[in-house]
């Protein structure tokens, strides 16, 4: 039972209560800020302020490495003096501590110039009708309960096949948490959540060295974890399938993203269609609204209400209301990825994306991975990317991979030690097909997506 | 070092009034259990940054963090807990959490133990950075950087530059009796430009710092020198053609391409994954892993560097790591908790984030030493390949050694010359073989700017690398031109 609150604060009757008892203390540390801020001259202020607790425990080759417990708070604020503005935080919730660091943003705010552009979103934004998302689902489960099921998971995965032969550990955690927003405009939104994970990493050995992989399961709600026998025995795999890699020859060919990295794809998208980007001109897709920037039959929209999902708001982080909406439709570009700040610079209004996007997700097609395997015939299925080297501003992309070459629609042999390279104009324009097998563990939802035509680099 | 801990004991004890007769009795409470080695590391920390972008000083931000991690190792178990409050209350049931990993009674301990002060020498001043000058000359400061960066060249259409400085102030308590604290002193300036000629608009940055205060970007117009990097690095991009695809000669400049030995060697160099027996380099001690040309250190205690510690975070005094020898592999970074259980000693390389993280092994300043070529020679000795001097991010998978980094700045090399620029690319290639193919060593070592940051499994530290120019015989550029 999840459990989100907005209520206008009214002097000290502000909303209380919440599952955990957590938000009425909170509540009075943002009112207390909030007055400060006032008192020290701001015209506007806004403030947010969370607590956490959880515990985390890791077990290696059948023993318990270690537990952890997780308590965490802090206080943001950022005020406004005109069209001056300063931030700061802490975790310390003392009455002098929270003075303190009001006027540390003041301070900053007298140091800064005026910026027409600045302050809080507009009052006709903020959300007014909150839905329940379904988000807060407290499991806390004993350190003992926590170890048996790392145990469990660590075990599936060891004793999956002879060849693995080592582990980096499977690992359980629990976090609950309570995030409260609130400005000067009267706006208050708590939320509530939870989160529970499941995660596992082994080592698979053969004469030509070792190979590492890992799988983990998230939820809001601990019921719908993966089972830790699942977890473990997808990790064993995914190790396993990478012994005796080979180096491939340079070439030109398609490739499949796997959906877990294809997501990779679409956070680039929301980089080159970020405010802070398109303001600065840091961008590749400058002035592109309304024109095709994908194949004709993408579709990438936000969900921001999708029940128990982990990139679910009903408010930004400004208090701005989320809406669902296409980013890109029939491969055309919609809107772009604005706070209240871009937006007036860019002379639109925000589409309530302060603090990032909300479940964005590329529409599937009709075919598993198998089926875009054969649809591919002959290229490279990358299972792995590693380093940075995407330019957001020319669009320019040139990564590290491993995967598996693929002939005749089938897996034919793992490869490493290559890079996969284009320029993500062209590659948003070449995505061929996307997978039915969408990874729903994160705030980005992707089947594995086939790009053709990439450069792939190795001996 | 006695001054650090006076320093520490009045920032972070005296508030609270807990005392070390307090802490003996924490620490007390958690060696009651089977527990080989428990401490306390209280940490204060004060963060600000500055940024600018469209001419003017539009924001900044301010935090202050503060707490007290515990931790309690039995065997190779680790029960950790931590409070935000200085509180003694909070740092009993920190205590007891902590314990719980060992479940057994202990053997019996003798109490109170003599405080022992930890060694380590000052290799930094203790003052606040963020004190050292007014607010408005950080501003100014700031303002200085975007008027050279744009009076440098009309194609200048976007300046972004930020300023940031921490001051942060550690002491660990531990079991064995040894109390030490550094206060340490971060800051860092750095500036990015964009350029746009004929609708083609291309990006350089640049930036520095150490730890010092603010007035180092002053001194020697430093600050104006990184507005001048950025936008020649952002000058010659926007000549940049498409980069070569293929295994080829690579001539790494000076510096912070230093970052292949972080990727490449460092990080599998570090003790856990050794004891686990999960990195490429396990059980390699003594084998050749590099042409004899090749020597790399850890070394913790540069005067002044990004990455350098008095003491890391377990309270051992930094120090000068050979990793790597005339080529021979000679040993790891360690923290306490593995070396113990290598039987090797600490060496100085037990960091974390924070107080809410746990410390293991990182590295602190790695970098290659010089050898006896001129650079130019070594340029000149390729007839075709590439000549990267400038690079973005790397990183790598500790157990198959593949790893990569990505060039913002490179050239092509065609008999000897360093003509076109090319568009940067990554470069991938096998950490235990990759310096077996360093063939050239150059005399020009040379460090890092000062602004590197590490992550490993979710904690970033500030780090340096540094190398000499240095040929590699074979190594893949992920370009797009075949």
């Amino acid at each position: 039972m999840s459990n989100i609150d907005s209520q206008t604060l009214s002097g000290d009757n502000a909303l209380t209560g919440g599952p955990d008892g957590n938000a009425a203390p909170l509540l009075r540390v943002v009112e207390a800020a909030l007055d400060d801020a006032k008192r020290r001259g701001a015209t506007t202020a806004e403030a947010a302020v969370s607590r956490g607790q959880g515990m985390s425990v890791s077990v290696r080759m059948g023993d318990v490495e270690t537990v952890e417990h997780n308590r965490d708070k802090s206080l943001g604020i950022s005020v406004y003096l005109g069209h001056r503005t300063g931030s700061a935080s802490t975790s310390d919730f003392s009455e002098a501590a929270v003075r303190d660091t009001v006027r540390a943003a003041c301070t900053i705010a007298k140091n800064t110039v005026e910026d027409p552009y600045n302050g809080l979103a507009d009052a006709e934004r903020l959300a007014t009708n909150i839905p329940d998302l379904d988000l807060y689902h407290p499991w806390d489960p004993s350190i003992d309960t926590a170890v048996e099921l790392a145990t469990r998971t660590e075990d599936a995965a060891r004793g999956a096949d002879p060849r693995i032969t080592n582990s980096e550990g499977a690992s359980v955690s629990s976090h609950a948490g309570t995030h409260i927003y609130a400005n000067s405009l009267g706006f208050c939104g708590a939320v509530h959540s939870t989160n529970h994970s499941i995660s596992c990493a082994v080592v698979a050995s053969s004469q030509a060295g070792m190979q590492r992989d890992y799988w983990y399961s998230t939820a809001r709600d601990a019921a719908e974890l993966e089972t830790p026998e699942q977890v473990g025995e997808i990790s064993a795999q995914r190790a396993l399938r990478r012994l005796d890699a080979r180096q491939l020859s340079t070439r030109q060919a398609s490739v499949i993203y796997e959906a877990p990295v294809a997501g990779s794809l679409l956070s680039h998208l929301v980089g080159a269609v970020r405010g802070s980007n398109l303001y600065r001109k840091a961008t590749f897709l400058l002035d592109h609204i309304g024109k095709p920037i994908f194949a004709d039959r993408v579709r990438i929209h936000e969900q921001p209400h999708l029940l128990k999902a982990s990139g679910s708001a009903a408010f930004d982080g400004e208090g701005v209301a989320t809406q669902a909406r296409d980013l890109v439709s029939a491969g055309v570009l919609q809107g772009y990825v604005l706070d209240s700040y871009s937006a007036r610079k860019l002379g639109l209004a925000t589409t309530g994306n302060a603090g990032g996007v909300h479940n964005l997700t590329i529409e599937s097609g009709p075919l598993d991975l198998p089926g875009l395997l054969q649809h591919m015939g002959e290229g490279l299925l990358v299972t792995e990317l590693i380093g940075f080297g995407v330019n957001t501003l020319t669009g320019d992309y040139s990564r590290g991979a491993a995967g598996f070459w693929v002939e005749n629609g089938e897996i034919q042999y793992p490869v490493e030690e290559i890079t996969v390279a284009g320029n993500l104009k062209q590659m948003f324009r070449n995505i061929a097909a996307v997978g039915a097998d969408q990874d729903r563990r994160g705030n980005i939802r992707s089947g594995s997506i086939l790009i053709e035509d990439m450069t792939v680099a190795g001996a | 070092m006695s001054n650090s801990l006076e320093t520490a004991r009045s920032t972070l004890l005296e508030p609270t009034g807990i005392t070390e007769q307090d802490i003996d009795r924490v620490l007390g409470q958690i060696m009651d259990r089977d527990v080989d080695y428990a401490d306390l590391y209280f940490q204060y920390s004060r963060h600000e940054s500055w940024s600018l972008e469209e001419g003017q000083v539009k924001s900044g931000t301010h935090s202050i963090d503060q707490g007290v991690g515990v931790r309690a190792v039995s065997g190779e178990k680790t029960g950790f807990a931590y409070s935000d409050e200085f509180l003694l209350p909070a740092l009993s049931d920190a205590a007891d959490a902590a314990r719980a990993i060992a479940r057994q009674p202990g053997a019996v301990h003798t109490r109170p133990i003599v405080w022992q002060r930890g060694g380590g020498v000052a290799l930094y001043t203790p003052s606040d950075p963020l004190a050292s000058i007014p607010d408005a000359d950080k501003v100014r400061i700031l303002e200085r950087v975007e008027q050279e960066a744009t009076r440098r060249d009309a194609r200048v259409i976007q300046v972004m530059a930020s300023l940031a400085g921490v001051h942060e102030v550690v002491m660990v308590a531990r079991s064995d009796g040894v109390m030490a604290a550094d206060i340490r002193p971060l800051v860092r300036l750095n500036v990015t430009v964009i350029v746009e000629q004929d609708g083609r608009r291309e990006q350089g940055s640049a930036g520095g710092g150490g730890r010092f205060t603010y007035r180092y970007f002053d001194e020697a117009d430093r600050g104006l020198d990184y507005a001048r990097e950025a936008v020649r690095q952002a000058l010659v991009n926007l000549e940049a053609v498409e980069s070569p695809a293929g295994s080829m000669q690579v001539v790494l400049g000076p510096g912070w391409p230093g970052i292949l030995l972080h990727e490449a060697i460092g990080h599998g160099l570090e003790g856990d994954f050794n004891r686990k027996g999960t990195s490429a380099f396990s059980g390699r001690v003594g084998e050749r892993v590099a042409t004899p040309q090749c020597t790399v250190v850890d070394d913790g205690t540069i005067v002044d560097r990004r990455g350098s510690l008095s003491v890391d975070d377990e309270g051992t005094p930094a120090q000068n790591t050979v990793l790597i020898e005339d080529g021979i592999l000679k040993g790891y970074m360690q923290d306490t908790l593995n070396a113990r259980l290598m039987g090797v000693a600490p060496t100085g390389n037990g960091r974390r984030e924070s107080f809410a993280h746990l410390p293991m092994p990182r590295m602190t300043n790695t970098y290659m030493l010089a050898g006896k070529y001129d650079p130019n020679e070594i340029v000149a000795s390729v007839d075709k390949g590439l000549y990267a001097v400038n690079f973005g991010g790397g990183q790598v998978d500790i157990t198959s050694g593949k790893f990569v980094f990505s060039a913002s700045e490179a050239y092509l090399i065609e008999n000897g010359k360093a003509t076109r620029p090319v568009k940067g690319a990554t470069l991938i290639g096998n950490g235990p073989d990759v310096l077996t193919r360093v063939n050239m060593v150059g005399n020009d070592l040379q460090l890092d700017p000062g602004v590197g940051t590490c992550g490993k499994d979710g904690q970033s530290v500030p780090v340096g690398v540094g190398q000499p120019t240095i040929r590699i015989d074979g190594l893949t550029v992920g370009g797009v031109e075949i």
